[in-house]
């Protein structure tokens, strides 16, 4: 038989069995809910979502509200249908069925705030992007000119770190970012590395060293080193957390011995 | 769930200074302290006198009082009191996220917690026991096997503590940046371990069946 017409009889078999966690809204309990999806082939998680969608009955047959998550690029560049996928955080939309053990469990990044089912609210990541100021300021009342080149080799490794997604995988894994203490997340060390790294960011390195400093800063890193095997984008979280563990240390003694 | 807070009020930085001086008051002088309690130890590998004669020099130290509060009493209170609050205030999460280094880092925390508790007993058993240490006092106190498991796991967790410890410190002081620098500081202080537990479990030994 040629594939396509092997996938068409299996299709007509198969079903995909998910384990869902599900929450009615921000304050009511987590509870299970279970789903056979009629597998497809090639389909990704957000493809057994939009079934359940479709038809939202569990695996009891009974009727059921349709899970909610969200999701917006489907190629995994935006980050937001991140969720915990057979233990570990990843995209849903890159996370092909096949690649899993079943039943496939789903559950929200419970770092954040769970806003009904899958969807978190990840705003935390980005207060902690403006308070490392991970931008390059270029405005000015007058036309600054072309600002200073960056280093090819630089621009190199710049470039590694720049494909953060803000998707909070990181986040999820630390085991240091918990309702203990306010540890602001790994990405931000390396955004924050990033921009200062920037021929024109640079300008701006002291401000974030000093954000880096404060509570919830760079100290509350206790090196499990978890973001770095979770990352999707393969950034080396750990490589940029040391190295900034370097300058910031430097900055703050330097600072200390000059007052 | 906590949110990024804004500019602590009140002032410069304080849990970073805090958390800063917790990892080097590990190393020095805590660490240093530790090799050479250890060291001190193994001369009893060398017979009695070699033991006796080592602590006796070190009870010639001048200001020995000061010296030990200053340098040994005060960081090692801070670090471990410290370090319970740290151990506190971390998450735990290897049974979902197995990988090495978080293992790691949950052992990092048991083995301080367990030092924290061995070093009390172990201060009340000798150097508030009011005994003068020598030889013959530390063969009685190993005899007692309850003592010796647990000098045996002391000495386990506090070499772990230590040689792990110095991996961390590598990292929170930007020395070992990148994953090799990181890899080969793994390898050579879990090494380092194995050398200085072992050295610790025979000198125990040694005081044991007195050769
Ligand atoms: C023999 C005495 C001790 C020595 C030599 C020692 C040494 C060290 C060293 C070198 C570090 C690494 C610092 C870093 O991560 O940069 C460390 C970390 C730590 N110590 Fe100790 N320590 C001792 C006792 C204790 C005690 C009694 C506790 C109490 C629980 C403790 C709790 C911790 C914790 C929780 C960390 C991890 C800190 C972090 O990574 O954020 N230590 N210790
Ligand atoms: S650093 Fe990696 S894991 Fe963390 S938010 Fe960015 S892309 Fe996601
Ligand atoms: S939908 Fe954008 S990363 Fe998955």
């Amino acid at each position: 038989m040629a594939t396509v017409e092997k996938d068409l009889a299996k299709q007509a078999t198969r079903t995909v069995r998910f384990i869902i966690e599900r929450q009615q809204d921000a304050t009511s309990e987590p509870y299970e809910e279970e789903f056979l999806i009629p597998w497809r082939p090639g389909m990704n998680v957000i493809a057994a979502l939009m079934e359940i969608q479709r038809n939202p009955v569990n695996a009891k047959g009974e009727k059921t509200t349709p899970v909610s998550w969200e999701s917006n690029c489907l190629e995994e560049v935006c980050g937001a249908c991140t969720m915990v996928i057979n233990g570990k955080p990843r995209q849903s939309c890159s996370a092909l069925v096949d690649k899993f053990e079943q039943p496939i469990r789903l559950k929200p990044m419970r770092t954040f705030p769970v806003i009904r089912d899958l969807v978190v609210d990840r705003s935390r990541m980005f207060a902690a992007l403006k308070k490392v100021k991970a931008w390059i300021p270029i405005d000015g009342t007058y036309d600054l000119g072309a600002g200073p080149r960056m280093a090819e080799a630089d621009r190199q490794w710049a470039y590694e770190l720049s494909k953060c997604f803000t998707c909070g995988s990181c986040v999820e894994a630390c085991p240091n970012v918990n309702e203990r203490q306010s540890f602001i997340g790994p990405f931000a060390i390396s955004q924050a590395r990033l921009f200062n790294q920037h021929p024109t960011g640079k300008m701006n390195r002291a401000e974030r060293y000093e954000a880096l400093l404060e509570e919830g800063g760079i100290h509350e890193c206790g090196n499990a080193q978890n973001c770095v095997q979770v990352c999707p984008k393969g950034i080396p979280l750990t490589t940029s957390i040391a190295a900034m563990n370097r300058d910031i240390n430097f900055f703050s003694l330097t600072k200390w011995l000059g007052h | 769930m906590s949110t990024v807070s804004p500019a602590s009020a009140n002032g410069v930085n304080r849990d970073f200074l805090f958390r800063r001086l917790h990892t080097l008051s590990g190393i020095v002088p805590v660490g240093m302290f530790l090799l050479e309690h250890l060291f001190t130890n193994a001369t009893g590998t060398l017979g009695a006198s070699a033991y006796n004669n080592a602590v006796n020099a070190i009870q010639h130290i001048p200001f020995l009082h000061f010296v030990e509060f200053v340098f040994i009493f005060i960081p090692l209170i801070y670090h471990g009191v410290y370090g319970l609050y740290s151990a506190y205030t971390s998450g735990y999460n290897p049974g979902q996220y197995s990988y090495a280094r978080n293992q790691l880092f949950v052992w990092q925390r048991i083995t301080g917690v367990v030092t924290f508790v061995f070093i009390i007993y172990h201060l009340w058993m000798t150097r508030f026991s009011g005994h003068m240490p020598n030889f013959q006092f530390v063969h009685d106190l190993v005899s007692n096997p309850f003592n010796l498991v647990f000098m045996i796991i002391g000495v386990v967790a506090a070499t772990f503590h230590l040689s792990n410890g110095l991996w961390s410190f590598f990292v929170h002081w930007g020395i070992t940046v990148g994953p090799r620098a990181q890899k080969v500081s793994a390898v050579v202080l879990l090494t380092m371990f194995v050398l200085l537990s072992a050295m610790g479990i025979v000198s125990l030994f040694a005081f044991l069946y007195g050769w």
